[in-house]
């Protein structure tokens, strides 16, 4: 019992000074660290163990080239489960613990936090999370949509039906199938709005959470209301459930386009595989496929290692999407690095350096983003593949529509 | 609490009935008060602050449905619903009229109060594991009716921002500040939990809880207690909504669905069902054992994986050891945590002259 409880003290006391000693070594480096939170568990996991490994994946390659500056780039990751309160807990943690910027995860928890954010300085990225009106950066100076908002997403979802079908939608029929819950609904202003300056017919039809089931929804489009073009804004497995559901129901998947959270190589395998989602169109906010040089690069440094490049990069769809958050984190440190002059950049200068990235465009994966004091979604671009021959190919160039219409949603939403 | 109770004799009813059964409880709940106002907030970084304001809230919602799952025996599993009838009711009061907290948060509890009182009348005729699908109803009808009803939601995002409350023209924004707030609150609801339970509408819940028929026969008014363990419940359960609406500045449903109401029940369960000290307990446990798992994973878990692996482990093994503890704190003591400190409580009492 006795030699138990010494082994126990003794293996306490040794972990103890393994901390001190490790908080001692990071301290001689010059590190920088991002708070990252992130999901590998709960409701949305699904997006989240590929996205997060992606990101640590970038900031070992960002340091395996000496890092920034002769900082070394380090991620501090939270797994907040998608909940509210282990949210607040995590942006509490990685505020004590001096991080420059933050990534969240999820719409609650962007909402929650967001007024922390502009009292405590800390600028903030929201890729495809949190409140479309964020684009506004003067009144939401340090959050940073940074990729294409459901307002831009159905905007462009509109301009791409509308050169499918020949350059005009006057008198065409759209249907708008979406998840019953806030970020569902949010694309709809701007629809309506695109409805009467365009002409078309516009019916909505949402599918109520899980989302699971949505037979009578399918056939209410298919058979009876026989749209042009559908546009589909649906989480979770609900997208496969639709791919699957029209396929069935014999509508062509040539005339569908899934919004940015139903375009992953998952919800193609979830719907049976790339064969029977044939045609069906994909928006993206980052570039998807493996042509890209950084994920060479990354699977470079994997075999230098003796490993294989992890699993997560055969879902290329989310893992870019992974890297293109990391590398515009990268960049705007980059840029405040600059304008601090080589000292770790306080919350003003990290906000300013992303309010620079321009022309960034890694490779063709980062799309041709603009972010500026004014507008912290950076042009709202975004990209359309189509699901063609087992992998996504590119069906449009960067495109973003009806700018003027996005630019009045944001300024009306006060 | 800690008190060696040689010598105290109860006399009359309401030296027995007396909220400090002993001179020394007085002189603990002083301690506590001075510890919690005074030593917390002085020395406690802003990250353990915020985590304590967490607990806080959480407090204030065990409280209100252990009212109703502890006391009285009616489940439920629509508390999460009703806060976030107390969270769009605050965030409406404060935008359209502009008042002050002082009047929006007892509002949010009243009008939850109001609501639960509707969604408690098939408590009359249902019980146990029908009433708590019946409240199940309630809270996904509420939230329903919140994500389609735009003058109630404020829009598509559902989410309204207000500002943080402020107390004599300060506006509360440090977390320091929003602990005390939220501290006067707590103390507000424990000792008016602890003065209900002890008169005659909490010994009527006991009795509904413990024999609803014998309480009907002696005389106890069923359906108007049964409502009026709904409606304070509900209250709590408002009131907890719009503290957490003002903690973060914004009423958004999708911070009360159906998980926090599970969580809340986990509260009190774990804690000690019908009992104050219990809900306290609960709350405090269910809100740090995610933290704690993961600062002791994160922490000790480096000498064995690297860190990539670390952060792939650590979230699925905090859900293992968060499942397997409370597992391992029902069967240690299925009376919840406050039967566990009795039990420590009862055994240092006579220690070290244990028979």
């Amino acid at each position: 019992m006795a030699s138990l409880s010494r082994s126990i003290l003794a293996l306490i006391g040794g972990a103890a000074a393994g901390l001190v000693l490790a908080g001692t070594a990071s301290a001689e480096q010059k590190e920088l660290v991002i708070g990252d939170q992130c999901d590998r568990t709960g409701p949305t996991q699904i997006v989240g163990t590929v996205l997060c490994p992606a990101m640590q994946d970038y900031y070992k390659l960002v340091n395996s080239k000496g890092g920034v500056d002769g900082w070394t780039i380090r991620g501090d990751e939270i797994d907040n489960g998608y909940k509210v309160p282990e949210g607040i807990e995590a942006y509490e943690r990685q505020k004590q613990m001096g991080v420059v910027m933050m990534t969240l995860y999820g719409t609650p928890q962007t909402v929650a936090l967001n007024q922390r954010l502009e009292q405590d300085h800390m600028p903030t990225t929201s890729p495809g999370f949190g409140i479309a009106a964020a684009a506004d950066g003067t009144r939401y100076p340090y959050l940073f949509p940074i990729a294409a908002t459901y307002w831009s997403q159905g905007a462009a979802a509109v301009q791409f039906a509308k050169e499918k079908l020949g350059g005009s939608l006057k008198g065409k029929k759209i249907a708008y199938v979406y998840y019953d819950n806030p970020a569902g609904k949010e694309p709809i202003v701007i629809l309506n709005e695109l409805k009467d300056r365009e002409g078309f017919e516009l019916r909505t039809f949402a599918v109520p959470p899980p989302g699971v089931e949505m037979g009578a929804q399918i056939l209410d489009i298919a058979q009876r209301y026989k749209p042009d073009f559908v546009i589909a804004h649906l989480f979770g497995r609900s997208p496969s459930v639709a791919i699957k559901g029209l396929k069935g129901a014999g509508y062509p998947l040539s005339h569908v386009v899934g919004l940015v959270w139903a375009s992953a190589e998952d919800d193609i395998k979830a719907a049976g595989g790339f064969g029977v989602a044939e045609g069906y169109y994909t928006m993206q906010f980052a570039g998807a496929g493996d042509d890209y040089p950084v994920r060479q690069e990354i699977k470079a440094l994997y075999k230098k290692e003796g490993k294989e490049p992890p699993k997560e990069m055969a879902n290329t769809v989310i893992y870019n999407r992974g890297l293109l958050q990391a590398a515009v984190q990268v960049e705007a440190i980059k840029n405040a690095l600059k304008i601090s002059g080589g000292k770790k950049p306080t919350g003003e200068q990290v906000k300013a350096g992303l309010e620079q990235i321009h022309d960034f465009t890694l490779g063709g994966l980062v799309p041709p983003l603009q972010i500026t004091a004014t507008d912290h979604e950076g042009g709202g671009w975004v990209r359309i593949f189509q699901v063609h021959g087992g992998k996504f190919v590119p069906a449009t160039d960067w495109m973003h529509g009806y700018r003027d219409v996005v630019q009045k949603a944001v300024k009306s939403s006060e | 609490m800690f008190h060696r109770e040689a010598g105290v004799f109860k006399t009359s009813y309401a030296a027995d009935m007396a909220l400090y059964p002993l001179p020394i409880a007085r002189w603990t709940v002083a301690a506590l008060a001075g510890l919690f106002i005074v030593v917390v907030p002085l020395f406690l970084s802003d990250y353990l602050v915020s985590i304590l304001n967490l607990i806080l809230i959480a407090i204030v919602g065990a409280l209100g449905l252990n009212i109703l799952v502890g006391y009285t025996g009616q489940i439920s599993i629509g508390h999460g619903a009703f806060m976030s009838v107390g969270a769009y009711t605050a965030a409406h009061l404060v935008v359209s009229l502009g008042l002050p907290f002082w009047i929006t948060i007892p509002a949010g509890g009243l009008l939850a109060a109001a609501i639960g009182t509707v969604v408690g009348i098939p408590s009359l005729r249902i019980k146990g594991i029908y009433l708590a699908i019946a409240t199940l109803a309630a809270q996904l009808i509420i939230e329903w009716t919140i994500n389609h009803v735009q003058w109630i939601s404020g829009g598509v995002q559902a989410s309204i921002e207000f500002p943080r409350p402020s107390v004599f023209g300060v506006p509360l924004v440090h977390e320091r500040q929003i602990y005390l707030f939220l501290l006067a609150f707590v103390v507000l609801a424990l000792v008016a939990t602890l003065n209900l339970v002890r008169s005659r509408i909490g010994r009527a819940f006991i009795a509904i809880r413990d024999q609803d028929i014998a309480a009907e026969i002696i005389g106890i008014n069923i359906f108007r207690y049964k409502l009026y363990a709904f409606a304070i419940s509900s209250f709590y359960a408002g009131v907890a909504g719009a503290l957490e609406s003002y903690y973060l500045g914004i009423a958004n449903y999708e911070q009360f669905q159906i998980d926090i109401s599970i969580d809340y029940l986990a509260m009190v369960i774990i804690g000690g069902l019908g009992s104050v000290l219990g809900s306290v307990l609960g709350a405090i446990f269910v809100t740090l054992l995610p933290i704690a798992t993961r600062w002791f994973l994160t922490s000790f878990g480096g000498f064995i994986f690297s860190y990539t692996d670390l952060l792939s482990v650590v979230p699925n093994l905090r859900l293992i050891l968060f499942g397997g503890l409370i597992i391992f704190f029902l069967v240690v003591e299925p009376e919840g945590l406050n039967r566990l400190w009795r039990n420590i409580r009862n055994y240092f009492r006579i220690w070290p002259f244990s028979y």
